[in-house]
């Protein structure tokens, strides 16, 4: 390991050329296990994976191989995107293309693993080959970058994304890693640095947008001599997991992405605050961040640059709150993550009163890939205001689902229909949720829009920490932003009175729209309704009046959901249907006589006893004590119970 | 008893020692290794980080209390987080909260009398196709039912019970 690891400094690292010698590739090549001489088995190690089982498929795996004593190798490898298809694994056989396959559970491997070494492959679950030059083709099999969930998507961030080790430095190096900072620490200025990503055009992408050559500028001309970078990968947004889902796979390309940055900007500290509950990511990250120290790219003297760098994880503690700028920085001073009024902007005082820069992971991501790639090849992707591509984390009622990356201005159909490839089980669409909990609701009619930080802006959605979320008609709108207002008003800080007591104001208008009414006479009606007409004040007041992003974008669900889905609150006001009978309160049942035949499930399973009868006679459902909980009607085998 | 707090404090002496005194910054991290070493913040444990980052014991706890992360009572043997984020709860997460109140009598962040069972609500896992999700112990359950959960409930007290 030792002699590796000074083979590839001396020979990589500090090369100075571009090229290396044939010798030198050969070995990279087989630390990239390109031409494999015994078959190897790639497995999706990533989190969905592992929530998915991949972690019996593994063992299922070794136990075939010592059975069989078959000499393969299996390598853990990160995720390459396509969540729905979890677990799922890469099969090469000497010689020969990459066979993907999907939803490998357990007790598929055996079959599977029979299958392919006799040469008899189940189509069922295969997903496609990866065609490699020089390689045997699979006959009768759809090439991987075919299918429209890969061929839509420019994946330039996500590129190494389940292609490698994660955990292994060495094949990062192997694929051209790390060679870029060697090269800027050796031949850019600070300055320099900040130059090409200004000229490159990059935005945080965060959801503000802001120009990160700009950011980086602005604490470079900084007179403290001390500075801080700080990595923000606290995502808690509810939907969203692409920073996780980056560290996880691709950790190596953060160090470096930070360390140029960090460069750019004379940081010598840079803190990565990261995700609570995620453990097993954060000792994944750790140990990158140990191996890069033992290659010398972290720490004192970097590669006698006389450029020093420390990088320090710290884990957030858990309050949405601290995504923001501000409280992020109040929760590393070790204070309650409350956020500041701005300016000064933490690019003049930030962290302990020096500057510092924070950006998103992301953001930081696309770094070394402008170094090597130079600023015009980032211009050339995505369109003239926003460069580059942007990446998703699909969710929601989509066929597929998982961590995607599109080029600036892709439409949102083509993410949807192309992607996403529909909505499961042939329901209809009825509106995508971009942004996490303060994002907006795009509805069918506007898919045409393109990702583009403008164009969202100027119909004020946005752009957001990548949350994208496909809604079914089996949804209630006032149900959902019940939701996020429910999560809003737990996470809001306390801090300014109208986040705190507006959120809580508007989740209790809410709730009482889709809460059984107390009475029947027309009083409660109007009440409600009057209810609602403050709502829309309330979201006014807040976003004029709020101090910090949280307070101020926390009624956008509830705006666009009135703006585009106002019939729906109509109905759960004045008709006190749910049309999509989500809302409990709203729902009533009733028994069929005809097809009930008495047996008492139903009576004995209802948590407030509201049903009676005689056994083998027809049941009844009383509807004063009724709390709409539908247990009878899931538990009914002869479809007595009815929904009104 | 007294065997367990004697044997506390000295775990978070030593714990104390690797954090410089008086350094406000450390707070956090020195509050979320104690949790993680003795499983929650005990009374003593915050009067005497106050003592050694010199901060009131109130301001301590205002920060604690602040963040999620942080307990007051130990957590259960069984330890059920449950994802509440926005693909969890269209697929029915909010059924399987509701069937966790109702069967443990507990709200999140509770633990029960015998200290076998606590649960928490988290907001993302990154299972978003599997939902609704929920993770016991560290290993995770996919497409939960909330019919499912007394059972399950019932074989992890089980298994508790008879070691």
């Amino acid at each position: 390991m030792e002699d590796l690891k000074k083979y590839l400094l001396e020979n990589v690292l500090l090369h100075e050329s571009d090229t290396l010698s044939d010798e030198v590739e050969q070995v990279l090549q087989k630390i990239r296990r390109e031409k494999p001489d015994r078959p190897v088995i790639f497995l999706s190690y990533g989190t969905a994976g592992q929530i998915a089982g991949s972690d019996k498929t593994f063992q299922a795996m070794k136990t075939y191989f010592s059975e069989n004593r078959y000499d393969a190798e299996i390598v853990k490898m990160g995720c390459s995107g396509p969540a729905s298809f979890e677990p799922c694994l890469c099969i090469q056989l000497p010689g020969k293309n990459k066979l993907f396959f999907r939803n490998i559970t357990e007790e598929k491997v055996e079959p599977l693993l029979n299958g392919v070494f006799h040469n008899d492959i189940n189509k069922d679950d295969l997903t496609g080959q990866l065609g490699t030059k020089g390689f045997g083709l699979w006959p009768g099999v759809q090439f991987l970058d075919e299918l429209p969930f890969f061929s839509y998507q420019k994946r330039v961030v996500l590129g190494k994304c389940g292609c490698y080790d994660p955990e292994s430095i060495e094949e990062y190096i192997a694929r051209g890693g790390y060679r870029t900072f060697v090269k800027t620490i050796r031949h850019y200025t600070y300055e320099e640095v900040c130059e090409i990503i200004v000229k490159s055009g990059l935005r945080g992408r965060s959801g503000g947008g802001y120009p990160t050559g700009l950011k980086w500028k602005q604490v470079l001309n900084s007179d403290s001599s001390t500075r801080y970078l700080i990595c923000n990968a606290k995502e808690s947004d509810p939907g969203a997991f692409t920073d996780r889902v980056i560290i996880e796979n691709d950790p190596h390309r953060l160090i470096e992405g930070i360390a140029i940055a960090a460069y750019a900007t004379g940081a010598a500290q840079a803190i990565i605050f990261f995700h609570r509950g995620s453990d097993h990511i954060m000792q994944r990250l750790e140990k990158a961040i140990d191996s890069a120290r033992s290659y010398g790219l972290l720490g004192h003297n970097i590669l006698s640059s006389a450029y020093d760098l420390e990088i320090i994880i710290r884990k957030e503690p858990g309050a949405f709150v601290c995504g923001e700028e501000t409280a992020l920085i109040s929760a590393l001073e070790g204070r309650r993550g409350m956020p500041q009024l701005k300016p000064p902007y933490p690019t003049t005082s930030g962290l302990f009163g020096k500057p510092t820069v924070i950006n998103n992971v992301e953001t930081l991501m696309n770094v070394p890939l402008i170094m090597q790639n130079g600023p015009e090849w980032f211009r050339s992707l995505g369109t003239g205001n926003s460069p580059g591509t942007k990446i998703f984390a699909v969710a929601g009622k989509g066929r597929m689902s998982g961590v995607i990356e599109v080029e600036m201005g892709t439409s949102i159909r083509s993410i949807v229909e192309d992607i996403a490839d529909g909505v499961k089980e042939g329901k209809k669409l009825k509106a995508v949720q971009l942004g996490g909990a303060s994002g907006s609701f795009i509805t069918p009619e506007n898919f045409d829009i393109v990702v583009d930080y403008e164009e969202l802006s100027s119909r004020n959605i946005m752009m957001g920490s990548g949350g994208f979320i496909i809604i079914d008609e089996t949804i209630c709108m006032v149900d959902l932003v019940r939701y996020y207002m429910e999560f809003m008003h737990a996470e809001s800080c306390g801090k300014c009175i109208p986040c705190r007591e507006g959120t809580g104001r508007m989740l209790e208008i809410l709730e009482s729209i889709i809460r059984k009414p107390a009475s029947e006479d027309s009083g409660t009606t109007l009440e409600r309704f009057k209810g609602v007409m403050q709502l829309e004040t309330i979201a006014s007041v807040m976003k004029d009046t709020s101090m910090c992003g949280l307070g101020q974008t926390a009624p956008n669900p509830f705006i666009s959901a009135l703006q585009n889905f106002r019939e729906e609150f109509e109905e759960h006001i004045f008709d006190r249907i749910c049309r999509a009978n989500i809302c409990r309160g709203l729902r009533s049942f009733s028994i069929d006589v005809e097809k009930c035949t008495g047996c008492t499930a139903c009576a004995s399973k209802c948590p407030v006893n509201a049903i009676y009868g005689t056994r083998l006679q027809p049941f009844f459902i009383v509807e004063e004590k009724c709390t709409g909980c539908g247990i009878c009607y899931d538990i009914c085998k002869f479809s007595a119970i009815k929904v009104k | 008893m007294i065997y367990k707090t004697d044997l506390m404090a000295t775990e978070i002496d030593t714990i104390l020692r690797n954090y410089t005194p008086g350094k406000r910054d450390q707070l956090i991290p020195l509050l979320q290794e104690i949790q993680e070493k003795t499983g929650f913040l005990s009374e003593d444990s915050i009067v005497e980080v106050g003592r050694y980052v010199g901060l009131s014991t109130t301001k301590i706890y205002s920060l604690a209390t602040f963040y999620d992360e942080f307990r007051f009572l130990p957590a259960g043997k069984i330890q059920i987080s449950v994802c509440n984020g926005t693909s969890c709860y269209l697929n029915g997460s909010k059924a399987v909260i509701d069937k966790l109140k109702e069967e443990t009598g507990l709200l999140p962040g509770q633990t029960d009398r015998d200290g076998i069972l606590s649960y928490e609500v988290v907001t993302c896992m990154g299972g978003c196709n599997h939902g609704p999700v929920i993770c016991i112990n560290g290993e995770y359950y996919t497409k939960v039912k909330a019919e499912q959960l007394p059972d399950m409930i019932r074989k992890l007290r089980y298994i508790v019970d008879n070691g």
